[in-house]
């Protein structure tokens, strides 16, 4: 591969790109205009408050109360019974979202899975209450600290939904189209011919191609990060977001790989934007990008495991706002990265250099 | 010393349509070579077959001494190919177009902005390729495919939608890219444009070549009549069927324009035309006669050759 090649393609196509004001705005202004307009709609609205029967006394909400005053009650509403079995009636009837009871060092919580979202949040403080209370038994004298801070980073609020969500979104639109439209109009203008007809190897101009893609796509990942962690939109970043980096660039080239495969098979470019269209727009709808996945009704979030647009949101969410580990973006690493392997070697097969 | 293309029985289909049939040629190095024909006679695909672009399905084919399939990344650098006056990045300026093709090959791009000034384009340089004109276009695309010097230089119909302006300075400059030692092999339907440019021409129909050789020589060898027209009423018709008869030796009852006769006198009302094989007879006669206003003389030309041998039914 000749470097000089490769580094004067890569100028052409980044040159091409910057310079196109419709290219530009959709890809880059297009997604945070998104973001702004569903960032300030969404940022009055709260996780809904979980109403909570005590079942008998349950110490550890006591402990929890004590530690944080007041941020208990935040999430929870906690109503005092005796009675388990009328407990759980009303639970089942949905009267009430959780009935929770102590016994000894055992925490339980039965809660209905009518409503997701809501068994969701249920989980989700009670996990965080057992935790807590786990790790200052575990400490020194009982120096319980629960904040405000812990109980709400495990619920999302709507902007750690949001920003990778649109940030998928806008990878996945930005890798398949350009990618589409780049192979369809160069071979319709036969510029894709006076590649092969000098000495350069495809693996350069597809090298080059991918690299400005991938730019691109970190340009839109600084950006969302940039306008969401700003206080108007307060998106706390977890430990290990810079494990969105290698997640983005795999959705990026899963998504070009799809766009090739379009641009494969169409011969216009009217045709090539209206399969992209046909395949991201359903897509950013059931791969939780548009509508979060714990908000979404369960026939969604049953689609969404077919939707490669799932894994590369929340892949990003998990390590930006759920503060997951690094080693949990391997699982949808991987499957992006085979799913770009895979259409790849379809659109080699079916590719073609000449439109007859 | 090989022949810079040499073409033996090159045959090519595409499904039950044969393009090209049996084709075989030879181009001098140096030389200028064209391939006339209508549309779908075969040349675009023998163009294509040469470049290496098209696989063929029998015959043996060399250029520059190598086999253009599969794509042969020695003789790359070697040819240059013009494609359509589209055929660029998007959004890039002439001289950012030219420069970028130039790393392809590993030429400077001192080197990329000298073949700007060579095509005229100097002044564009700034301009982006959508922003060219037509004729414009079509010198960056051409400076696009000279620009890594290459000895042997193809076209396809590179004046196609030009005005006659940019037409004529275009082949100037092709004219000056021969002179300068390559070898050109272009595609036309513009029998002006080969008689003008062409060393040798192939005429090809139905995926055959029908007739090669020198422009002049073809034109000579269809021996069709001089077409002498001066202007209307000069010349009473009985003189000018006189005239006609006697300088062709014609029978009295000979009928201008009928059937297996193309030779004989006739009168639009604007012109009066003598097609004769005696072209000098009747020019000494009018000029003697003092008949000459509006004198207008006309061999045949490569048109002509080419419309006896493809015919004048209308094409795809």
């Amino acid at each position: 591969m000749s470097r000089t090649a490769f580094r004067s393609l890569s100028r052409a196509m980044f040159l091409g790109f910057v310079r196109d004001r419709t290219a530009l705005f959709f890809t880059l202004l297009f997604p945070v205009l998104f973001l702004l307009l569903f960032g300030s709609l969404y940022k009055s609205s709260t996780a809904p408050r979980v109403s909570v029967l005590e079942v008998g006394r349950v110490s550890l909400l006591d402990q929890a109360e004590s530690a944080a005053p007041g941020q208990l009650g935040k999430v929870l509403a906690i109503t005092h019974t005796a009675d388990l079995q009328t407990a759980l009636a009303d639970v089942r009837k949905g009267d009430y979202d959780a009935a929770v009871q102590q016994s000894g060092r055992t925490l339980v919580v039965h809660y209905s899975i009518a409503d997701e979202t809501t068994a969701g949040i249920v989980q989700t403080v009670f996990t965080s209450i057992v935790q807590q209370a786990d790790a200052t038994a575990a400490g020194s004298k009982g120096g319980y600290q629960l904040t405000a801070a812990q109980v709400e980073d495990k619920s999302l609020k709507p902007i750690q939904y949001l920003a990778p969500g649109l940030l998928g979104w806008a990878i996945a639109s930005g890798g398949t189209f350009g990618a589409a439209i780049t192979l369809v109009n160069w071979r319709e203008n036969k510029l894709l011919r006076r590649l092969r007809l000098a000495p350069v190897s495809v693996g350069t101009v597809v090298l080059a191609r991918v690299g400005v893609a991938v730019a691109v796509a970190l340009a839109e990942l600084v950006v969302f990060l940039a306008i969401a962690t700003t206080p108007y939109f307060g998106l706390r970043l977890a430990s290990y977001w810079w494990m969105a980096v290698p997640i983005v660039i795999c959705g990026t080239l899963a998504f070009m790989a799809i766009g090739l495969l379009v641009g494969a098979f169409a011969r216009t470019q009217q045709a090539a934007t209206a399969v992209a269209n046909l395949i991201i727009l359903p897509m950013a709808f059931l791969g939780g990008a548009f509508i979060p996945l714990d908000y979404a009704p369960a026939w969604i979030r049953d689609v969404s495991y077919v939707m490669p647009l799932r894994y590369l949101v929340t892949g990003m969410q998990d390590v930006m706002a759920r503060g997951e580990g690094p080693v949990s973006a391997v699982p949808a690493i991987a499957i992006l990265l085979c799913l770009a392997a895979a259409l790849t070697a379809i659109s080699v097969r079916v590719f073609r250099w000449d439109s007859v | 010393m090989s022949a810079t293309i040499s073409v033996r029985n090159l045959r090519k289909s595409y499904g039950p349509k044969v393009a090209v049939d049996n084709v075989s040629f030879e181009v001098e190095q140096g030389e200028f070579f064209g391939i006339l024909g209508p549309n779908g006679a075969g040349k675009t695909t023998t163009l294509e077959i040469l470049e290496g672009l098209r696989k063929p399905d029998g015959g043996e084919l060399s250029v520059l001494g190598l086999p253009p399939w599969p794509r042969n990344t020695a003789l790359l650098p070697r040819i240059g190919v013009q494609l359509q006056a589209s055929s660029f990045f998007e959004r890039l300026t002439a001289r950012e177009q030219i420069r970028t093709f130039a790393s392809l090959y590993q030429v400077p791009s001192s080197r990329a902005d000298r073949m700007l000034s060579l095509v005229g384009l100097d002044e564009q340089a700034g301009v982006k390729a959508e922003k060219l004109s037509g004729g414009q276009a079509q010198r960056l695309s051409i400076a696009c495919a000279l620009v890594h010097d290459p000895e042997l230089v193809f076209m396809d119909e590179p004046t196609g939608a030009l005005d006659p302006q940019a037409r004529r300075n275009l082949w100037d400059l092709l004219r000056k890219i021969n002179a300068d030692g390559r070898t050109v092999v272009l595609t036309t339907h513009h029998m002006d444009e080969a008689e003008t440019l062409c060393d040798r021409v192939a005429i090809m129909d139905d995926g055959k070549i029908l007739e090669l050789g020198p422009p002049a020589a073809l034109v000579r060898a269809l021996d069709t009549p001089t077409r002498i027209s001066i202007q209307s009423g000069l010349l009473d018709a009985v003189a000018a069927g006189q005239l006609a008869a006697s300088a062709d030796s014609l029978p009295a009852d000979h009928i201008p324009g009928g059937a297996g006769s193309d030779i004989g006198v006739s009168d639009d009302g604007v012109s009066l035309t003598f097609a004769t094989r005696e072209p000098a007879v009747i020019l000494a006669e009018l000029a003697g006669r003092n008949a000459v206003a509006g004198l207008r003389v006309q061999g045949a030309t490569l048109e002509d050759v080419f419309l006896q041998l493809t015919g004048r039914e209308y094409r795809a």
